[in-house]
């Protein structure tokens, strides 16, 4: 059994079908990229699978529990990391952590011993009683990577973790996240626009556009597949499989012309 | 119950950082006790009333040392001598006067003969207040007049013993319970719906719907973090209020106690209600635009400021499912009568029961999906 497996996993807003029958599954203590351009469903699948938002049609199970039927289940074996920051900024990193433990109804004894090992791993012990307001946005990040793991869940679910840090900050994410992985046996599920990070970090990857799966195999062999570029980066891949629309403006002879350059 | 828990500390623990919000939920109350007690409770003085006398007799020049008498004593209104009638009708339409009395000239020989002798009085009745002082002061003078020793009684008069059971109550202390209901009610809507809004706007509520928290703890943990801190705002006003409006023994602990169980019922009940309107809404601004009206709506018709038995049918209708009638009611009952809890159990009953519907049908309502 896989820890995440999908089967036809279908998401409806009226007229409007965010995830059109997708399915894949991620292997215990893979980590799974999900690309995809903005507004391709890449959220919405992993609302899904995090119980955030009730699928329309098809099967996720994750840990072997249905996300629908058995969802308090699977909250209790996955960590979740929202685009959007959710952590409290009016409140410390030690109480973000104590509060979701709490959550959890993780034991107390349990709970300190853990939040102390956390903000050890995330480098923000000498900042722990500091309230989030006075954070940069990389610290926030780590704190965030944090509270997913107080409760020692199984899988990871990561939406765009670095969007919007510094490249500094990225890489320690980055690589955070590959300690953590390795320190605790972690299944990771992250979606990201950083294609270097993708390829560096992924074992397979899945790229999604218009709601579909347009592509999903290991970084090398889907660069390998791109047609006519020996060399191809994750770049290529992910236009070969998304950039359809804006090649097809380009050559489209009556749509939208590029403004030719000043000089040339 | 751990969850319910974590929902209460974590919303304390950052009241305790940032307690300002919080502490404006109080002044605006306090603010409206003191201005409108002091605006509304004072006894309407000085009015100014023109005086025509047409007649010139002794019974008018006697009539009018009985004006003199009032404007030195009781100072309701003080005189202003006029010669023709005109000018002071042009001086009452222009707002220089308010009122005008008219002696006319047969009103000695009337008074004489005891042949029923009238006075005209004309007043500015665009000021209500002023004209109802006005026919007060009046009425009794002139009951006093018909009973000086020179007219013939043909009527025996009957008077009328009042015995008050309380001790007198100045308007500002009439105020003082529905003051301290709106400082629950303020607070219930910064603490519970503007928060709550605020949160999930900014996206905390998605981290939590992440945990294994049930959404009955969920709203129960929020219910019962936002009535915290609103006992905590009424309870402060129910002690200030009370030294303020010049409550007798106001720190009386006794008395205090039956207040604190009132402030709890009565944030319970506001509390939930404020969950119920808001347990779907997204957008920020609309607890903001809500408040006005609420305020409106609910503490206005729950005679806080006018007796209720004023109020026409359909506004009665209002006032019945108000939880601020029923509030206001009670904290009349324990402030000005200082009665026991027992004499209050519908109120708190209604409070309760209300509470109780109210949290049902938000918990209902609220969506453990995004």
């Amino acid at each position: 059994m896989d820890d995440i497996e999908v089967d036809n996993l279908t998401k409806r807003f009226g007229d409007f079908c965010a995830v059109d029958r997708v399915s894949f599954n991620v292997a215990h203590g893979e980590v799974f990229g999900l690309l995809g351009p903005n507004g391709a469903g890449k959220s919405t699948l992993i609302r899904m699978l995090t119980t955030l938002v009730p699928p329309t049609g098809g099967v996720a199970r994750v840990n072997g529990h249905d996300v629908t039927r058995e969802a308090d289940a699977v909250r209790r074996s996955i960590g979740v990391i929202a685009q959007a920051m959710t952590s409290d900024l009016d409140l410390s990193a030690e109480e973000n952590l104590r509060i979701f433990a709490k959550l959890y109804s993780i034991p107390r004894a349990q709970y300190e011993k853990s939040i102390g090992e956390l903000l050890e791993a995330v480098d923000l012990v000498p900042w722990k009683d500091k309230p989030l307001k006075m954070y940069s946005g990389g610290m926030r990040r780590r704190l965030e990577i944090a509270r997913g793991l107080v409760h020692q869940p199984k899988i990871f679910f990561l939406d765009e973790p670095t969007t919007g840090l510094d490249p500094v900050s990225r890489v320690a994410v980055w690589e955070l996240l590959s300690r953590l992985r390795r320190e605790r046996d972690l299944t990771i599920l992250v979606t990201t626009h950083y294609m270097d990070e993708a390829d560096k970090l992924c074992d397979r990857i899945a790229i999604v556009d218009h709601g579909k799966l347009a592509a999903l195999d290991t970084p090398s062999r889907l660069k390998a597949a791109v047609p006519g570029k020996a060399n191809a980066t994750l770049d290529d891949v992910f236009l070969h499989y998304t950039g359809g629309d804006l090649r097809d403006a380009l050559q489209n002879p009556s749509g939208y012309q590029m403004p030719a350059r000043p000089g040339r | 119950m751990i969850r319910i828990w974590a929902m209460i500390e974590r919303d304390l623990r950052r009241f305790r950082r940032s307690p300002a919000l919080m502490v404006m939920s109080m002044v605006m109350p306090l603010i409206q006790l003191v201005v409108l007690g002091y605006a509304f409770g004072g006894k309407i003085k000085n009015i100014e009333i023109g005086v025509v006398d047409h007649d010139h007799g002794v019974p008018a020049l006697r009539l009018k040392e009985m004006f003199q008498a009032i404007a030195a004593n009781a100072r309701t209104f003080v005189t202003v001598p006029y010669d023709d009638e005109a000018t002071a009708l042009r001086d009452l339409r222009e707002g220089r006067i308010n009122g005008l009395v008219t002696i006319p000239p047969e009103f000695s020989r009337k008074v004489l003969a005891g042949a029923a002798p009238r006075l005209g009085l004309i007043e500015d009745n665009t000021d209500q207040f002023a004209s109802s002082a006005l026919e007060g002061a009046f009425q009794p003078l002139l009951a006093a007049y018909g009973q000086e020793p020179s007219g013939v009684r043909l009527t025996a008069n009957v008077s009328l013993a009042v015995v008050e059971v309380y001790p007198y109550v100045p308007y500002i202390q009439y105020l003082l319970p529905g003051t301290i209901v709106l400082a629950v009610f303020v607070s219930a809507m910064i603490g519970g719906g503007i928060i709550f809004i605020d949160d999930k706007a900014r996206g905390l509520h998605e981290g939590y719907l992440v945990t294994p928290i049930t959404k009955f703890e969920l709203i129960l943990g929020f219910n019962l973090a936002g009535v915290a801190k609103a006992v905590l705002s009424g309870f402060i006003l129910v002690t200030i209020g009370s030294v303020i409006a010049g409550i007798p023994d106001p720190l009386n602990v006794f008395r205090l106690a039956r207040m604190l169980v009132l402030v709890v019922c009565t944030a319970l009940a506001l509390i939930s209600m404020m969950f119920l309107l808001v347990v779907r809404v997204s957008d920020p601004l609309l607890p903001r635009a809500l408040f006005g009206v609420l305020n409106t709506l609910l503490f206005f018709p729950s005679g806080a400021v006018y007796p209720i038995k004023a109020f026409p049918s359909w506004m009665r209708v209002i006032t019945a499912v108000d939880p601020f009638t029923y509030a206001v009611a009670g904290f009349k009952s324990l402030v000005l009568k200082n009665t026991g809890l027992w004499a209050i159990a519908p109120d708190l009953a209604f409070l309760l029961g209300f509470t109780v519907i109210a949290m049902g049908a938000a918990t209902a309502m609220f969506k453990r999906t995004l």
